[in-house]
């Protein structure tokens, strides 16, 4: 397992190849990229910028992965999220899970994407029309996040 | 304890993070956020709205109901908004 959290750029193809060489066990990759996108609402962007807490944030995303590891059969997986200032078209979050089979690999992709939405202490804001403001969480993403039933129950009541 | 502050939490009270010393009846994290928003008007804004904010016991996520025992770092941030 790798978690990274890192102002730089990272390197999609690097990070698939960092899981696989040398491997003929692994037949399925699955990667999710998150971009900067350009604009919100019909609003241009000019930046994002990713306010985080740094050993909360490895600590956080650490135990999720552990957790897909528990849930789904896979033989590697790697988390990238970047902070700082992010322009549109540059990329964000990187997810990249490898399995025997497609389905485990899909499955836990998604799975750590919607638990990076809600529960990875990152924060958003965004700079429109010369002003910075702060990104307001999306009901959408919650209820996506609540859709891997009884573990998240457990934990929202933890 | 240390307490430390995210986003607009942070940008409302004015700063990062600071050592504070509660008295022995705030004995819950919502204990704290209604004694944290009685130390000035920074924090009040801050605190305007307890259901909003979202709290970690060392960098665990927690409830408001979550006693805070021997927490040694506390934060206080809005919902989440990474990936």
């Amino acid at each position: 397992m790798t978690v990274r959290l890192q102002r730089e750029p990272f390197d999609v193809a690097a990070e698939v190849a960092a899981l696989t060489r040398g491997r003929t066990d692994i037949g399925a990759v699955v990667t999710f990229t998150g971009i900067c996108r350009g604009s919100e609402d019909g609003a241009p962007i000019a930046a994002l910028t990713l306010e985080h807490y740094p050993d909360m944030a490895e600590a956080e995303i650490t135990r999720h992965v552990e957790e897909a590891q528990q849930r789904w059969a896979l033989e590697g997986v790697t988390v990238v999220h970047r902070f700082g200032r992010i322009k549109p078209g540059e990329d964000i979050v990187l997810v990249v899970t490898t399995s025997s089979h497609r389905q485990d690999a899909f499955a836990a992709a998604e799975f750590l994407m919607d638990y990076l939405k809600t529960r990875a202490p990152f924060w958003k804001q965004v700079e429109q029309a010369g002003r910075a403001s702060w990104v307001e969480a999306k009901t959408a993403d919650d209820q996506a996040a609540n859709r891997w039933s009884v573990r998240a129950d457990k934990q929202a009541a933890e | 304890m240390k307490v430390l502050y995210f986003a607009w939490v942070r940008e409302r009270v004015g700063k990062t993070d600071e050592e504070i010393d509660p008295p022995a009846d705030v004995a819950t994290v919502a204990d704290l956020i209604g004694w944290l928003a009685e130390r000035g008007e920074e924090y009040s804004h801050a605190f305007e709205n307890p259901k909003v904010i979202r709290a970690a016991i060392d960098r665990v996520h927690v409830r408001p109901e979550t006693k805070i025992g021997a927490a040694q770092e506390i934060a206080f941030f809005p919902p989440m908004t990474g990936g």
